[in-house]
C-alpha cells in the first residue's frame, strides 16, 4: 500500500515538473518578443524602453538561468506583472478572481458526476430498456452540443426569454452590481446568477460519466460473481449496489477523473458566456489582451488543479479497490 | 422419492442471430445422497441445464418443462420463494474460481452473506459458521479476512466449496469445479468433494468434461450430447460397457495408463459437436458415428432401455444386427 | 479526446478463416479476396445497424452541402458589401429564410459555407492525430521496453494537460490562422489513440500466429505491416471516426473564442460573431440556432458512425 501510495505521489510530482518545463518553454520558445509586445501601442516604444523592458523581465538573460529564475519565481507564487491589468501583479489578479470559479466548477463537478454515475448505473442494469435508450439518446445529443453552445441556448431561453421561454435568471456577472445586499439575501443574489452557469456546466458533462458508468457496469454485470451471487438468493437490488457497483466503480473513477481536466476547459467558455468573473473568463481576457505573463500562470494553475485532482483520485482509489491496498 | 426431478426440460437462448434451442429435452432424477455425474463436451448443453435448475439463465430465455426439487417445481415458483429455495436447497459450486468471487468483498463476508440473507443466523453466529465451514474445507480460519486475490486457485475452489455448504443444502450441484486447476490440485479438491459428500450424506450433480473423474465420484452418470441425454446409468457399467457410440467415444479417448492396445489405436472422433442451433435431423450424433446406418438420419431415438436401470438413445439399443464391426 | 467515447478493445484477430475452393494459389490474391470478403461482411452488418445508417445519411447530407456549397447559396452572398444583402438582424423571412446577420448578410448562405472549413479542418486535424497515435501507438506496443515506458509517459502527461488551457495558448501564441487550428487540435488530440492502439497492438502481439511468424524468421517490417496493422486497422478506424467529431467540436470552440482565422467562414466564427454582437442577450435566435444546430447534428452523425463501427469491429463488445 505504501508503495502505492510513494508511487503516485512521484508520479504527480513527476508530471508537475513536466508542466514546468513545458510551460516555460511554450512561451520562451514562441514568435514575438513580449517586452516589445508590452509597450505595443504605447508612446513609450521605442528600442531603449523595449530593451530596458526586457532587462526588467530577465529576457536577457541565457536560457538555463530564465529557466532557474522562472522555478524560483514560481515557488514563490511570484508570476510577474500582468499586462493589461495595468502592470498589477499576477497572483493578485487571479487570486481576485479564483473564488467565483471554485464555487462553479467545484459544486457542478460533484453535481455532474454524482448525477452521472447515477444515471449511468441505472441505464446499466435496465440495459435495452425504453429508460436506457432514452438518456443514451439525451447523452449522445448533449455530448455532441459544444458546452458554450449548450450555455449559449441556456441564456437565450431563460435570460433573455426568447420565444415560449420565460426570463427567469440573470444574464451574467457573479452578483447585481451596486445594489448593496448583504448576508442571506446576498447568498441568494449569488445563488441566483450562480444558477445558468452552474446548470450548463452540470448538464454539458453528465454525459461522460453516464457513458462510462453504464459500460463498466455492463462489463460487470457479465462477470461470474455476479452470478455466484444471484444463485446465493440475493436480492436484485442487494446484487447490484452491494456487488456490481463496487466492481463497476473502480475502472469508472479512474476514468472519471481523467475527464476532469475537460470541466475545466468548459469553465474557460461558459465564464465566457455568462460574463460570469472567475479565472476562465480571465483566461479568455489574457488571451486577448496578448498578456503572456497571466497565461503562463494561468496555465500552471489549470494543468495543476488537474494534477492534484488525479492524485486525490488515486489515493481514494485505493480504499475501492483492495488488490491495490495489498500491491 | 427423488430429491431433483427433472423432467422434458427445454432451454431456448434469445440471441442476436435467433433462438437457440440449446437443451432439447432432458429428464433427470437424483436421490438424496446419490451423486449423478453429467457429462459431454463443451456446447452439450450442461452447464444450461443447471443454470436452468435454479433459474440462473438471462432473463430473455425461454425455459419449459419442470424442475422439482423437494417436490415443488422450481419453474413455477414466485420470486421470493425462489430466491428462499436457491442455497438453502440446492447450490452451486461454480467454474472458474477465478472471477466466481466478488474481488473487493472479503472472503468471509461473502460466505456470512449467504448465511445471514436467509435468515439462518445474525452475524458473529454466521462468522463463526463461517470459520467452521472454512476448516472443514482444510484452510485456516484466519483465511476469512482474505479477498479472493490473496488465494491460490485451488484454495479459492476450497472457499467456493465451503460457502456452497454454508446453508447445509441438501443438493450440491458442482459446475466443472476441477477443469480449471491444476491436475495435483484437482486430485486434492476432488478427494474433499468426496469425503464432504459422504460425511454429510450429500446429493450431487457434477458436471464435467473428464469422464474418468466423473466415474471416481458418481453413483450414476448421464452423457449429454447436443442438449440431450444419450445415455444414462450406473457409473461403472455405463463406463466401461457403454451403450451408446458416443459414449464408447468419449470413455475410449481417456488413455488408460499401460493399456499397449490404446496406444495403437487412439480413439479420438473425427469433427464438431453441432452448433446448438443448427443440429443434424435424425439422430443428432450420426454425422460423427462409426456405427451410423440408413435410419439414423431419419429418425431421432428415444432413450430405450439398454440393461439394468440403464438407458440409451440409439437406435442400435433395440436393433443390434445393424452394428457393422469396427476395423 | 474524451474519455466515454474510447472502448479499449481487445479483438480476436481478423484474418483466421478457410479460404472458398478452388483457391488461387497467389498467396496476395487470397490475402485481396479475403480482405474484400472481410470488407463486404462488414458493410452487410453495417446496413443492419440503425444507428449507423442514419449516421451515414446525415454525414453523406452534410458533406453534400459542403461540396455543393457554391451550388446551393450564391458565394457573394457571404460579401457584405453585395447588393444581396438586406437589413441587418432581421427575422427569418421568405427571402432570408434564416434571416439575417449585423452586416445583412443572410445567415443561410453564411451557415451553408460555414460547412466547408468545419469539416475540412476536423478531418485534416484528425489526420494528423491518427498518423501521430497510430504511430506512436504501434511503436510504443510493438517494440515495448524503454521506447513504450518512455513514449507511455509523455502519452499520460499529454493526457493530464487540459486540453482547452493548452489548445489556447498554443493557439493564442502561434497566431489566428486555419493552420494554427488544425495544428493544435492535431496535436493535442494524439494521445487517446495513441492508448487505444498500442493496447490493441499488445493483445495481437502475443497471439500465437505471430510468433509462429517470428520463429518462420519474418522481419518486424513484415510483422507489423502483415500481421499488426489488419488487426489493429478496424479499431483505428473506429476510433479515427469518433476522433473527428471531437476535432470538430474542439474547431467550434477554439473559434468561438477568438483563435480562429478571422477572415473564413466556420460554424464557430458565426457564434463568435453572433455572439459577440449580443445575439443572445438580444434573442436574436434566428442568428445563433442554425450554425449550432448544424454542428450538433454533424458531431452527432459522426459519433453515430462511430459507435456502429465499433459495435461491429470490436468483438468484446458484439458478445454483449
Amino acid at each position: 500500500m505504501r508503495g502505492y501510495l510513494v508511487g503516485k505521489v512521484v508520479q504527480a510530482f513527476l508530471t508537475l515538473l513536466f508542466v514546468l518545463v513545458f510551460n516555460f518553454f511554450l512561451f520562451r520558445v514562441m514568435p514575438g518578443d513580449p517586452a516589445a509586445l508590452l509597450l505595443r501601442g504605447s508612446s513609450a516604444y521605442n528600442p531603449q524602453n523595449v530593451a530596458q523592458v526586457r532587462h526588467e523581465l530577465g529576457l536577457d538573460q541565457p536560457l538555463p538561468q530564465q529557466f532557474v529564475t522562472y522555478l524560483k519565481d514560481t515557488a514563490t507564487f511570484k508570476f510577474g506583472d500582468s499586462f493589461f491589468m495595468q502592470g498589477r501583479p499576477v497572483s493578485t489578479t487571479i487570486r481576485e478572481r479564483i473564488w467565483p470559479t471554485i464555487l462553479l466548477v467545484g459544486t457542478s463537478t460533484i453535481a455532474s458526476i454524482a448525477i452521472g454515475l447515477l444515471i449511468g448505473i441505472y441505464a446499466g442494469w435496465r440495459r435495452n430498456t425504453r429508460f436506457d435508450y432514452g438518456w443514451l439518446g439525451v447523452t449522445l445529443v448533449l455530448y455532441a452540443c459544444p458546452e458554450f453552445y449548450l450555455g449559449i441556448l441556456v441564456l437565450m431561453a431563460f435570460g433573455a426569454g426568447v420565444g415560449p421561454f420565460p426570463a427567469l435568471f440573470p444574464i451574467g456577472g457573479y452578483s447585481t452590481p451596486g445594489a448593496g445586499l448583504s448576508g442571506f439575501s446576498y447568498w441568494i443574489d449569488v445563488l441566483n446568477h450562480l444558477v445558468m452557469p452552474w446548470f450548463t456546466l452540470t448538464f454539458a458533462y453528465l454525459g461522460e460519466y453516464t457513458l462510462i458508468m453504464r459500460s463498466s457496469l455492463i462489463d460487470v454485470l457479465g462477470d461470474e460473481f455476479v452470478m455466484t451471487a444471484r444463485a446465493k438468493g440475493v436480492r436484485e437490488n442487494d446484487i447490484l449496489w452491494r456487488h456490481v457497483v463496487p466492481n463497476a466503480l473502480l475502472p469508472t473513477w479512474t476514468l472519471t477523473m481523467l475527464s476532469l481536466g475537460f470541466i475545466f476547459g468548459g469553465a474557460i467558455t461558459i465564464e465566457l458566456v455568462f460574463s460570469y468573473p472567475g479565472v476562465g473568463w480571465l483566461t479568455v481576457q489574457a488571451i486577448t489582451a496578448k498578456d503572456y505573463p497571466l497565461m503562463q500562470a494561468l496555465f500552471l494553475l489549470f494543468s495543476g488543479a488537474v494534477i492534484i485532482a488525479n492524485l486525490v483520485a488515486d489515493i481514494t482509489y485505493m480504499y475501492l479497490d483492495p488488490r491495490v491496498r495489498a500491491a | 422419492m427423488s430429491l431433483l426431478s427433472v423432467r422434458d426440460l427445454h432451454v431456448i437462448y434469445h440471441t442476436q442471430a435467433g433462438p437457440v434451442p440449446a437443451v432439447r429435452g432432458v429428464d433427470l432424477d437424483i436421490a438424496k445422497g446419490e451423486v449423478l455425474g453429467l457429462a459431454g463436451e463443451s456446447g452439450c448443453g450442461k452447464t444450461t441445464v443447471i443454470n436452468a435448475i435454479l433459474r440462473l439463465l438471462p432473463e430473455k430465455t425461454k425455459v419449459e418443462g419442470t424442475v422439482l426439487l423437494n417436490g415443488e417445481d422450481v419453474l413455477a415458483m414466485k420470486p421470493g420463494k425462489l430466491r428462499a429455495v436457491r442455497w438453502t436447497q440446492a447450490s452451486v459450486i461454480f467454474q472458474g474460481a477465478m472471477h466466481a468471487l466478488n474481488p473487493v468483498r472479503r472472503i468471509g463476508d461473502q460466505i456470512v452473506e449467504a448465511i445471514t440473507i436467509h435468515g439462518q443466523a445474525g452475524e458473529k453466529e454466521a462468522l463463526v459458521r463461517a470459520g467452521a465451514l472454512i476448516e472443514q474445507v482444510g484452510l485456516p480460519p484466519w483465511r476469512l479476512r482474505d479477498y479472493p486475490h490473496e488465494l491460490s486457485g485451488g484454495q479459492r475452489q476450497r472457499v467456493m466449496i465451503a460457502m456452497s455448504l454454508a446453508c447445509s443444502p441438501n443438493l450440491v450441484i458442482a459446475d466443472e469445479p476441477t477443469t480449471a486447476l491444476d491436475v495435483m490440485v484437482q486430485a486434492q479438491v476432488l478427494k474433499l468433494l468426496k469425503d464432504l459428500q459422504r460425511e454429510l450424506g450429500l446429493a450431487m450433480l457434477f458436471i464435467t468434461h473428464d469422464l474418468s473423474v466423473l466415474v471416481e465420484v458418481s453413483d450414476r452418470l448421464a452423457i449429454m450430447y447436443a442438449g440431450k441425454v444419450v445415455e444414462d446409468g450406473p457409473s461403472v457399467p455405463v463406463f466401461t460397457e457403454p451403450a451408446h457410440p458416443y459414449t464408447r467415444a468419449l470413455a475410449g479417448a481417456f488413455p488408460q495408463i499401460g493399456d499397449r492396445t490404446f496406444r495403437m489405436a487412439p480413439s479420438g472422433l473425427p469433427g464438431d459437436p453441432p452448433y446448438p442451433g443448427d443440429v443434424p435431423p435424425g439422430c443428432s450424433f450420426h454425422p460423427r458415428c462409426p456405427l451410423a446406418f440408413e435410419d439414423c438420419p431419419k429418425i431421432d431415438p428415444d432413450l430405450f432401455p439398454a440393461g439394468d436401470q440403464r438407458r440409451a438413445a440409439c437406435l442400435l439399443v433395440n436393433r443390434p444386427e445393424m452394428a457393422r464391426v469396427e476395423p | 479526446m474524451r474519455p466515454g467515447l474510447e472502448r479499449v478493445g481487445t479483438s480476436a484477430a481478423v484474418g483466421e478463416e478457410p479460404t472458398a475452393p478452388p483457391p488461387p494459389t497467389d498467396p496476395r490474391r487470397i490475402a485481396w479476396a479475403r480482405r474484400r470478403r472481410a470488407f463486404s461482411r462488414v458493410a452487410k452488418t453495417y446496413r443492419k445497424n440503425k444507428m449507423g445508417m442514419w449516421g451515414l445519411c446525415l454525414l453523406i447530407f452534410f458533406v453534400l452541402v459542403a461540396i455543393f456549397a457554391p451550388l446551393i447559396a450564391s458565394k457573394a452572398g457571404l460579401d457584405p458589401t453585395c447588393t444581396c444583402t438586406g437589413k441587418a438582424y432581421q427575422s427569418p423571412s421568405l427571402q432570408f429564410p434564416f434571416g439575417t446577420d449585423d452586416l445583412g448578410r443572410s445567415v443561410f448562405t453564411l451557415t451553408v459555407w460555414g460547412s466547408r472549413i468545419s469539416l475540412i479542418v476536423g478531418l485534416i486535424a484528425t489526420l494528423i492525430s491518427m498518423v501521430i497515435g497510430s504511430l506512436l501507438g504501434i511503436a510504443a506496443g510493438y517494440y515495448g521496453g524503454w521506447l513504450e515506458a518512455v513514449l507511455m509517459r509523455i502519452t499520460d502527461w499529454f493526457l493530464v494537460l487540459p486540453w482547452l488551457a493548452l489548445a489556447i495558448v498554443l493557439a493564442a501564441l502561434l497566431g489566428p490562422s486555419l493552420i494554427v487550428i488544425i495544428f493544435v487540435i492535431g496535436i493535442t488530440s494524439w494521445p487517446s489513440t495513441a492508448r487505444i492502439v498500442r493496447a490493441q497492438v499488445l493483445s495481437v502481439k502475443t497471439r500465437s500466429y505471430v510468433e509462429r511468424a517470428r520463429g518462420l524468421g519474418a522481419t518486424n517490417w513484415h510483422l507489423i505491416s502483415r500481421h499488426v496493422l489488419p488487426n489493429v486497422g478496424p479499431l483505428i478506424l473506429a476510433n479515427t471516426v469518433l476522433t473527428v467529431a471531437g476535432a470538430i467540436l474542439s474547431e467550434t470552440t477554439l473559434s468561438f473564442l477568438g483563435l480562429g482565422d478571422p477572415l473564413s467562414i466556420s460554424w464557430g466564427t458565426i457564434l463568435e460573431f453572433a455572439f459577440g454582437g449580443g445575439a443572445a442577450v438580444a434573442g436574436d435566435w434566428w442568428w445563433l440556432l442554425p450554425p449550432g444546430i448544424c454542428i450538433i447534428l454533424v458531431v452527432l452523425a459522426f459519433m453515430m458512425c462511430g459507435f456502429a463501427l465499433d459495435d461491429i469491429l470490436n468483438p468484446k463488445l458484439r458478445e454483449r
